[in-house]
């Protein structure tokens, strides 16, 4: 083996406090070293031919970069390495700079520090094995779970990419909310209008499996690999043969109220579920159909009645199997049930909501009113947003806009009309819409800035009355209504939680679903694979529904247009003969990617993220991670510590990757200084750390260990928050009983924005070891040492079992 | 009478003491008005609920002579329905008692009518005297 | 006969002993002896509010701790639940006994405080209120025990404040309750909603400001009669004085207003069980209600149609 260190000036940034040439002459005394050199600016073009060059004529095998952060520039290196013909997982880099020059002033102690960190990257090299990117097959199938607008635009997107789309859909027709709306804001385009053909275009592309009136059931597999249950439901309609004539609604008996309409008028058993469905095909409702709910005798109107004979009582649910490379969810939204605020008193005749507004509204202009509306309206905004009194704090982000359209639109019908729009904040944020909301006062509607209180009926008649405060005038207003439309908001639609569950999605806590990185990755999820898009993410309106659904389009071209994608390879793998099946690893894989087969565990590597959370959390030693295997990390402590006098205390700090081993580089990027007598070791999630780890490394002479992870609900590695404090309470457990003082183990949820916060932990820690506590004995680290080896009590449901 | 006012520390200190005394982070409220709008005794009082805590948000120590918190009928009516979760009856309850902590009594025992006295049930008296004297 | 601990408060010894009358009869009725607290105190009526007020939570903690005399006492047997009829009493127990049981520090120091006592409070007594013994009890079973069914009395339930707020210590939904609707269906009366029968009726304010009381009163009282209401309920002795006796005052503000009576939810279930009439407690009434039980046969012919002023 032959590696070579190059050690970073960085322009000054490291070699004004840390001293090159010790740090150089150090490195030429670690074991396999092959070659040592500084230099100005190892990133530059300049450096990295340096490295290129030097590993053919001093026939490199291997290379250490002793400079910035990580973060910064590995991957840089990795390409550079890779270039000169290295596996780029014989490269290791040691931080100088953000975690040693910019955060400790003392030369001395940085140098020294710095020494450490090199070694320290040195032995894990050492250690490093060469690991490739798997290439694994990927087709061209996607499916969109979700026919509103969001799902349509994506599958047209993909389909016109030259991608095969099944798109399944709840409903027996798509187009989801936005085919209920009148008009749309802020440019008043007939909803219907701008979207119908879409719908032509989604149920003719030769490229698109339509399937409405159907739902997912179950889905299992991976990216490149899922297989989808889905169930068509029963429409006791032959689609094929039927042609929409209606014959059969005109005498079917049963009536129902409208669902599309909102309950505001009623339909048959027999029913087309909106006047311009796509597909456009009658179905009847199994539920409430006199023949399919009695006996095989009763009515029978429509099959009588039926020219092309369509009628077929006898159909079944059909589970049909679908195979997809990716998969988006587009379930989009549900209005939020306004009976939860009975203070707005919904359930009075003339208290609407603006969905049941927009039905009326639409169809209004075609045919005799739904309802009457009056000529005094009231709109009451925030009715289920932002509200901590029905645990629902999220802005809606439209109702100001649609109730800003609703009333002008019911101004252009009747301009006699006297329209108040009672509101907390007017959110018009996007383009053309403040110059929207100024055409709506030009034109009449009063704005009143007050959160309504109460709405209570008319003891005489059927109006209204609203109390609410005129928070700009502070007046106590009471007026009098005909019609109350109460401004609802949006919830996750009632799949979400379902399907969300089947596709392993986390939720946001508002309930949406959650996308992978807020700024960065705003239509990802953190399943490989799978995307979301539109109102299932969040709240949002047609256009930026639209973006995120084109977004979401790319992103599944992007994996699946090259035939192939990538895998990282850093996973999880097992030493089979420490493996006993016990099965612990199984429960706590955030994404399920262990099973036990053959009495052994066995790791998906297609599923499996590399967390690492389930080797802290194996009993055995079994499991184990590359890239940051259990021989590394012990190499790793063992630098950190070598050396050291007993008066000197060690901290070692175990930071995960996402959020702690950032926050440290910030806080050298803010020239925070804190104790030099820190080492930090970076490992993708702290969960990987077993206790059998931190026994080891207080044998080798820690004085405090401090782990940091990202606050759980920011973490993408479910449940590692609980493995850590399990692994914790172990540890401690064994620390107590060997007379060490527990409080020499620290463990702290953290954001890269917590500065202060990782601050004071490390500080009090690095203190504690200084003075406050007993000084760990040799006889103690001596019997650390065996109790590392094992067996370690466990913690099964909050308690620590022995044996 | 519109005034001219000065934002200082003294204000945000005095904002901070109710907000101490009161339990509630007073800065939360964004001014919705569904307090006011739901107060009874609203139409009784000199200026709203609402006016009364974005005084207390400005730190104008002057809210401590208005009428309002005087006649809140701790009805909790408010608590219930705030969407940011603030309690406006707990501060009422500070600012009554920032007033009768320094002995300045609202109502006067000695001001109540024999005639009343007799009328009136042992639990009015004992919490009118517990909110408006000292 | 189960027996459980009963605190009256004060009122219900002087002005509301009509309420305490009819209510313990109408327990005793249904198997419950409320036994009442040695040595009680006043409650103080109102919760104090500030943060760093302990001084006025140890007058409930004093209560409570009767409770576990009682027990110690054996006057009750390994009952720790405290009833009390009066809504103002339930709601200062209730709210105290939970920041006791929610703070170990202010448990500490009100315990240390209170020297005299011979035991400490560590939060094992559950305050209820009897509303909801009886909603735990069953309606039917109240059902079963009338023997004069109230048929085609239409009450309106007046429900105040202290016994729906806030959230966490109300005894129903503070929007939408239903528990008096309830009772009263199972007395066979007739509830009647109305918008207004959450408004507070004025409460202590009747001290300094009777008219403000008069006018709050004036609302609930003739949207009730809007509604339909012959009569009214409540549980609290403010209500049922800023409802009943200031009806005095409503009658000089408005000329045109009908005096309507209001009963505490026990009379009703006295009158319901078939009880005797000395229990009814309908001499301490304002608005006469008399007239209003006489006309759908509630009454014997032997008393006379007096009582009240109004």
């Amino acid at each position: 083996m032959r590696i070579g260190v190059y050690v970073c000036h960085c322009g000054g940034n490291i070699s004004d406090v840390v001293d090159v040439k010790k740090v150089n002459a150090v490195a030429e005394q670690e074991p396999e070293v092959a070659f040592v050199r500084d230099a100005e600016h190892m990133c530059s073009e300049d450096g990295q031919k340096l490295i290129c060059d030097d590993v053919l004529e001093q026939n490199l095998d291997r290379v250490v970069v002793a400079s910035c952060s990580p973060l910064f520039h590995e991957n840089t290196f990795m390409k550079t390495v890779a270039k000169a013909g290295i596996n780029p997982y014989l490269f290791e880099m040691a931080n100088l700079r953000e975690q040693c020059s910019w955060a400790h002033p003392s030369k001395a102690a940085a140098t020294r520090k710095a020494e450490d960190l090199v070694k320290m990257a040195i032995a894990k090299c050492r250690l490093d094995v060469p690991l490739a990117r798997q290439a694994l097959p990927i087709g061209r199938d996607v499916l969109i779970v979700g026919g509103g607008i969001a799902g349509i635009q994506a599958a047209l997107d993909l389909a016109d990419a030259g991608f095969q789309v099944t798109l399944v859909e709840r409903e027996p027709a798509i187009g989801g909310k936005m085919v209920m709306l009148s008009k749309t804001f802020p440019t008043e385009d007939c909803a219907t209008c701008i979207i119908g053909p879409k719908l032509a275009d989604v149920s003719q592309h030769p490229n698109i499996r339509l399937l409405t009136y159907a739902e997912v059931e179950e889905v299992s597999g991976y990216l490149g690999n899922f297989t989808v249950k889905v169930r068509r439901k029963a429409r006791y309609v032959d689609w094929e043969k039927c042609v929409a004539c209606g014959t059969c609604a005109g005498k079917c008996p049963t009536k129902v109220p409208d669902e599309f309409n909102q309950g505001l008028s009623q339909r048959k058993a027999i029913y087309l579920h909106n006047p311009i469905a796509v597909p456009h095909k009658y179905l009847i409702d199994g539920l409430v159909c006199r023949r399919l709910k009695q006996d095989g005798n009763a009515c029978g109107v429509c099959e009588k009645l039926c020219a092309q004979k369509a009628i077929n009582f006898a159909d079944q649910d059909e589970t049909i199997e679908i195979r997809a490379d990716t998969i988006i969810g587009a379930m989009g939204f549900d209005l939020f049930d306004a009976t939860l605020k009975p203070v707005y008193n919904f359930g009075h005749a003339n208290v609407i909501t603006a969905l049941q507004l927009e039905r009326i509204i639409a169809t209004g202009s075609s045919g005799p009113p739904l309802r009457a509306v009056g000529n005094r309206v009231a709109f009451i905004q925030c009715v289920g947003s932002r509200d901590e009194q029905i645990n629902r704090e999220n802005c809606s982000r439209i109702c100001c806009m649609y109730a800003t359209k609703l009333a002008q639109l019911l101004l252009r019908i009747d301009p006699t009309r006297d329209i108040t729009i009672f509101y907390t904040d007017l959110r018009a944020y996007g383009k053309g819409f403040e110059e929207y909301y100024k055409r709506a006062q030009k034109a009449g509607i009063q704005y009143i800035r007050g959160r309504v209180a109460e709405v209570q009926p008319d003891p005489e008649g059927r109006t209204l009355w609203i109390t609410v405060e005129d928070t700009l005038s502070r007046e106590i207003i009471e007026s009098e209504y005909d019609l109350v439309v109460l401004s609802a908001g949006l919830v996750p639609a009632r799949a979400t939680d379902r399907i969300s569950e089947l596709l392993k999605l986390a939720k946001s806590p508002d309930g949406f679903l959650q996308e992978a990185h807020p700024k960065f990755r705003p239509v990802d999820t953190l399943v490989d694979g799978v995307f979301i898009a539109g109102c299932v993410q969040g709240p949002k309106d047609i256009p930026d529904t639209v973006s995120q659904a084109s977004a979401a389009a790319a992103r599944a071209i992007r994996l699946m247009n090259k035939g192939v994608y990538e895998t990282e390879p850093v996973k999880a793998f097992v030493h089979e003969e420490r493996c006993d099946g016990c099965g612990q690893c199984v429960t706590v894989c955030p994404v399920r990617a262990i099973s036990t087969g053959k009495q052994k565990a066995q790791i998906n590597q297609a599923l499996c993220k590399g967390c690492g959370i389930c080797i802290g959390s194996c009993p055995t030693e079994a499991l184990d991670l590359h890239f940051y295997t259990t021989q590394q990390l012990e190499a790793q402590i063992e630098k950190a510590l070598e050396g050291k006098s007993a008066a000197e205390p060690r901290l070692l700090i175990f930071a995960d990757n996402v959020c702690t081993y950032r926050l440290a580089d910030n806080l050298g990027t803010g020239r925070l200084s804190y104790p030099a007598e820190t080492r930090i070791i970076r490992i993708p999630s702290s969960a990987r750390i077993s206790p059998q780890l931190m026994l080891y490394a207080f044998h080798k002479g820690a004085d405090a260990i401090f782990l940091g992870e990202c606050d759980h609900k920011a973490s993408p590695y479910t449940g590692s928050v609980d493995a850590i404090e399990r692994n914790l309470t172990v540890a401690r457990w064994v620390l107590e009983e060997e007379g060490v003082s527990p409080e020499r183990i620290r463990f702290s949820e953290l954001l890269a924005s917590l500065l202060t916060d990782f601050y004071k932990n490390v500080t009090s820690l690095v203190k504690l070891a200084k003075k406050e506590a007993e000084p760990i004995t040799p006889e103690q680290r001596e019997r650390l040492g065996e109790r590392a080896k094992g067996p370690l009590p466990e913690v099964r449901e909050g308690a620590v079992i022995h044996g | 009478m519109v005034r001219k006012i000065k934002l200082q520390a003294k204000n945000r200190e005095f904002c901070r003491k109710i907000s101490e005394l009161s339990g509630e982070v007073v800065m939360l409220c964004e001014q919705c008005g569904t307090c006011a709008g739901s107060c009874p005794m609203s139409a009784e009082m000199d200026i709203t609920p609402s006016q009364m805590i974005r005084l207390v948000q400005l730190g104008q120590e002057a809210v401590l002579e208005n009428k309002t918190f005087w006649v809140c009928a701790s009805c909790y009516t408010c608590t219930v329905r705030c969407p940011r979760g603030i309690d406006p009856a707990k501060v009422a309850e500070a600012l009554r008692q920032v007033k009768l902590r320094q002995a300045i009594d609202y109502i006067q025992i000695d001001e109540i009518s024999s005639e009343e006295a007799k009328k009136l049930p042992s639990v009015a008296l004992v919490a009118a005297f517990r909110k408006m004297t000292g | 006969m189960i027996q459980i601990p009963y605190y009256p408060g004060c009122t219900l010894k002087n002005k509301a002993s009509n309420f305490e009358t009819s209510a313990l009869a109408a327990a005793r009725a249904l198997g419950l002896e409320l036994v009442e607290l040695p040595r009680w105190n006043c409650c103080g009526a109102v919760f104090s509010l500030s943060s760093d007020d302990l001084m006025r939570h140890i007058a409930p903690t004093n209560i409570f701790l009767r409770v576990q005399e009682m027990n110690r006492d054996h006057l009750v047997e390994d009952e720790y639940r405290l009833v009390t009829f009066c809504s103002m009493c339930f709601n200062v127990l209730r709210r105290t006994n939970q920041r006791l049981r929610e703070s170990l520090e202010d448990r500490n120091k009100i315990n240390d405080f209170s020297y005299l006592e011979t035991e400490t409070y560590q939060g094992r007594v559950e305050i209820v209120h009897l509303l909801e013994l009886l909603r735990s009890m069953g309606w039917d079973k109240i059902q079963e025990r009338v023997h004069k069914p109230l048929t085609g009395l239409k009450v309106a339930p007046y429900y105040g404040c202290m016994l729906l707020r806030p959230k966490d210590v109300g005894i129903d939904d503070p929007e939408r309750p239903t528990i008096q609707e309830e009772l009263l269906r199972s007395l066979g009366a007739e509830p009647v909603d109305f918008p207004l029968k959450l408004r507070c009726c004025g409460s202590y304010q009747t001290v300094p400001d009777k008219d403000l009381v008069a006018n709050l009163a004036y609302d609930i009282l003739s949207r009730a009669q809007k509604a339909g209401a012959e009569a009214i309920t409540t549980s609290c002795p403010l209500c049922a004085f800023n409802l009943d006796f200031r009806q005095k005052e409503i009658q000089e503000k408005y000329p045109m207003f009908l005096p309507i009576p209001v009963f505490y939810f026990s009379q009703l279930m006295a009158i319901a069980f078939g009880l005797p009439q000395e229990v009814f407690g309908l001499a301490g009434h304002y608005a006469n209600p008399k007239t209003l039980l006489a006309t759908k046969g509630y009454l014997q012919a032997t008393s006379p149609l007096e009582g009240g002023e109004g």
